[in-house]
């Protein structure tokens, strides 16, 4: 990767979150190019899920100092869907379900929306076999409705399938690891390293067995929203092997 | 139009209106008189003029209902509403024939397009009576007679002497005695034994004049092991005024017949819409009610099946959206008369901008009806804090060996869900629309593919400028 800037897809500066009157995020500093892999690491409740909802736009959360810039360009004011349509993706730790609506469909339109225009049938179809069939996912997914009465597992399948078929530039994945067995994790982790080169991600992560798989260039770890520590793939290692408790005394 | 009837109703995309032009158009005002000047216009034999006089002395006595959203009725005028409005001299067979401006408002309601496509016979109804009738050549020759109900009674007099009011008597309610009195076209349809009828047949009502009343009669028979499906849509013009449609529809599945009865009903935010719909199942026979409500001022509509013949079976699935100023009252009556019958019902509603809707059913077992099975599911969906929903559910249990459920839920649409969509590129009001057409899809699924179409594409249109 060169040093051109606008390769540097997300610039968090001193960024300051609440709900409501609770600070969650108290001052954190980060920046995510193309083709990088972030690891955010911490126990419950440290922020790391705040921190991929608020650059994805939760209108819950409330950015109270500090900046977000993608692409170059200030957020603040964008909608969610126009963070999505400039290529933004958040792969959910608990999707929601939209009974009544058929997967098929939904992937239709929001590829069509995120894309700008609805792609032929034929390659649309293809592309999707294309994408199923890495994922080992069955046809009949298609007609399932979104979310509705799946197991984790199938839940977090149908976000990297989207995450596939939208090829964002930048993308968070929140806890995708969490609820998947060991075979699916590997497929999971397959198709998170098929889009990484040409994207930058942010992978929230309470485990080292995904980043044996998906092997990260930066490790944060977050505790009381804020970064305490930085490094490269060993500090992941060094948190499995170790535990908070280390990190605990740095604060 | 005036701004205050746009305001009223937003943007329906039905409510453009064409000049009238009434060949014969009658004084506003109901007496004995205008139901005699009605069957005397129409030719009719005096045993049907004695029922019309019948019911409007009925009607003129009988109290307003109490079953229903009652207190909103007392907004009718009954002198201020026409009661009889011809608008073409004849029923064509041919678009080509049926006067411009007519058929200009049915080709933009896209009619003709889709008895081409996927038709097996068409009803157009205009004001009062039927300007259009055409029925697919191979059903004529298996006998199906498919006809508007005024031509029924002329060619087939026996037939209706004999089922005419057997299922709705004049008596039944206030309502069904206005429309006896001044019914005029509707469908009769008589499906011969073991036919069945593979395309569906429609029929369209469309209300085009100020302070109209809409009264058509439909009488559907299905004998012995036949089957049909009659699909059923209307609109009207936007009026600062409103205009009064009272319908009644019998239908009468003979042992071991089908019928399916589909209805969009789509009218404008001025209209009443009051209708008495029942159907009765022979032996083994099934009654399907697909009822979907999206328009109207107030709907006060209970489609209903009598299980009359042993192991009988009703299916009514109903929707209902209620938006500003509306008021869906809505529901479904099951009746089990005889033993091992069997009846789901599926109610959903969504309410918006202050709509109200109600779910409001009855279920009874009588005494000879042991082993009977039924489920009933109520659904509604509201999309803001303004909107209203209730659930009025009456059950008469007269025998213990009664299987029954019932289940009703009400939800919102969450955070969650919006957020997960707009995160996959959707603005809140397309996500909005896909919400809400995933509600209605267990509904939507059961129409022709056509009509599903459509009314997705109008419930994405009533969220459009939804979001505040």
């Amino acid at each position: 990767m060169g040093e051109n800037m606008t390769d540097v897809l997300l610039r968090v500066e001193n960024l300051h979150v609440s709900v409501g009157d609770t600070p969650i995020i108290q001052g954190i500093s980060l920046e995510i190019k193309r083709g990088e892999i972030h690891a955010i690491m911490g126990r419950n409740g440290a922020g790391k899920s705040t921190l991929a909802n608020v650059v994805m736009g939760h209108p819950a959360y409330e950015v109270t100092s500090g900046t977000i810039h993608y692409k170059g360009q200030n957020i603040d004011d964008m909608e969610v869907f126009e963070r999505a349509r400039a290529g933004m993706f958040l792969s959910f730790q608990y999707p929601a379900a939209i009974p009544g609506d058929q997967v098929g469909t939904f992937l239709r339109k929001s590829v069509a929306s995120v894309r700008g225009e609805a792609p032929s049938p034929r390659a649309f179809r293809k592309e999707l076999n294309e994408a199923m069939k890495q994922l080992d996912m069955d046809k009949s997914f298609l007609s399932r409705y979104v979310n509705d009465g799946f197991s984790g597992g199938e839940k977090k399948r149908l976000e990297i399938l989207q995450m596939l078929l939208l090829q964002p530039d930048l993308a968070l994945l929140d806890e995708t690891d969490s609820g998947l067995d060991i075979d699916a994790l590997r497929i999971v982790a397959d198709g998170i390293n098929a889009v990484a080169e040409d994207t930058g991600c942010m992978i929230i992560t309470h485990y080292q067995r995904l980043l044996d798989l998906v092997r990260p260039n930066f490790v944060h770890v977050l505790i009381d929203g804020k970064i305490v520590q930085s490094g490269g793939p060993d500090l992941a290692i060094k948190l499995e092997k170790e535990g908070y408790d280390w990190v605990d005394a740095l604060v | 139009m005036t701004q205050d009837a746009q305001d009223a109703v937003g943007d329906y995309k039905y409510g453009f209106h064409d000049p009238e032009s009434a060949t014969i158009r009658f004084d506003k005002g109901l007496s004995e008189q205008v139901v005699r000047d009605i069957s005397e216009l129409k030719e009719e034999p005096e045993w049907m003029t004695e029922i019309r006089v019948k019911a409007y002395h009925h009607f003129m006595e009988r109290e307003m209902p109490t079953w229903g959203n009652c207190d909103s009725l007392a907004g009718i005028d009954f002198d201020n509403v026409t009661y009889f409005l011809r608008s073409s001299d004849k029923t064509e067979k041919d678009w080509d024939d049926v006067p411009d401006d007519i058929k200009r408002t049915f080709d933009r309601l896209g009619i003709p397009e889709a008895e081409q496509k996927w038709l097996g016979g068409v009803t157009a109804q205009y004001e009062s009576e039927a300007v259009y009738h055409s029925i697919r050549e191979d059903l004529e020759e298996q006998g199906v007679l498919f006809l508007d109900m005024d031509s029924g009674l002329k060619e087939h007099p026996e037939i209706i002497k004999k089922y005419f009011g057997t299922v709705i008597p004049h008596s039944d309610n206030k309502f069904s005695a206005l429309n006896t009195a001044v019914w005029s076209g509707g469908s009769f349809i008589y499906v011969p034994k073991g036919v069945h009828v593979e395309m569906p047949v429609q029929a369209y009502f469309r209300i085009n004049a100020k302070n109209m009343g809409q009264f058509e009669r439909t009488l559907i028979i299905a004998d012995e092991g036949s089957s049909i499906h009659y699909v059923e849509g209307c609109t009207a013009p936007t009026y600062s005024t409103d205009s009064l449609h009272s319908a009644v529809v019998e239908l009468i599945a003979m042992e071991g017949a089908k019928i399916r009865y589909s209805t969009v009903q789509n009218w404008s935010a001025n209209v009443y819409n009051l209708v008495t719909k029942r159907g009765v199942a022979h032996k083994n026979a099934t009654v399907e009610w697909v009822d979907g409500n999206i328009g109207s001022k107030l709907t006060m509509k209970y489609p209903a099946v009598l299980l009359k013949g042993e192991g009988a079976h009703a299916e009514i699935i109903s929707v209902a959206y209620a938006g500003e100023g509306q008021h869906q009252d809505a529901g479904a009556k099951v009746h089990h008369l005889a033993p091992n019958t069997t009846s789901n019902i599926l109610s959903k509603s969504i309410s918006k901008n202050g709509g109200r809707s109600s779910y409001r059913g009855m279920l009874q077992v009588t005494p000879k009806a042991a082993g009977c099975r039924s489920k009933v599911v109520c659904d509604a969906l509201m999309l803001d804090e303004d909107s209203r929903s209730d659930t009025y559910p009456t059950m008469e249990i007269g025998n213990s060996t009664a299987d029954l459920e019932h289940e009703a839920s009400v939800s919102k649409v969450s955070s969650d869900q919006l957020f997960y969509l707009m995160s996959r590129g959707h603005t809140e009001e397309e996500a909005m629309g896909m919400i809400v057409n995933g509600f209605f899809e267990p509904f939507t699924r059961e129409l022709p593919m056509e009509y599903a179409v459509e009314l997705n594409r109008l419930l994405e249109l009533e969220m459009e400028g939804s979001i505040g």
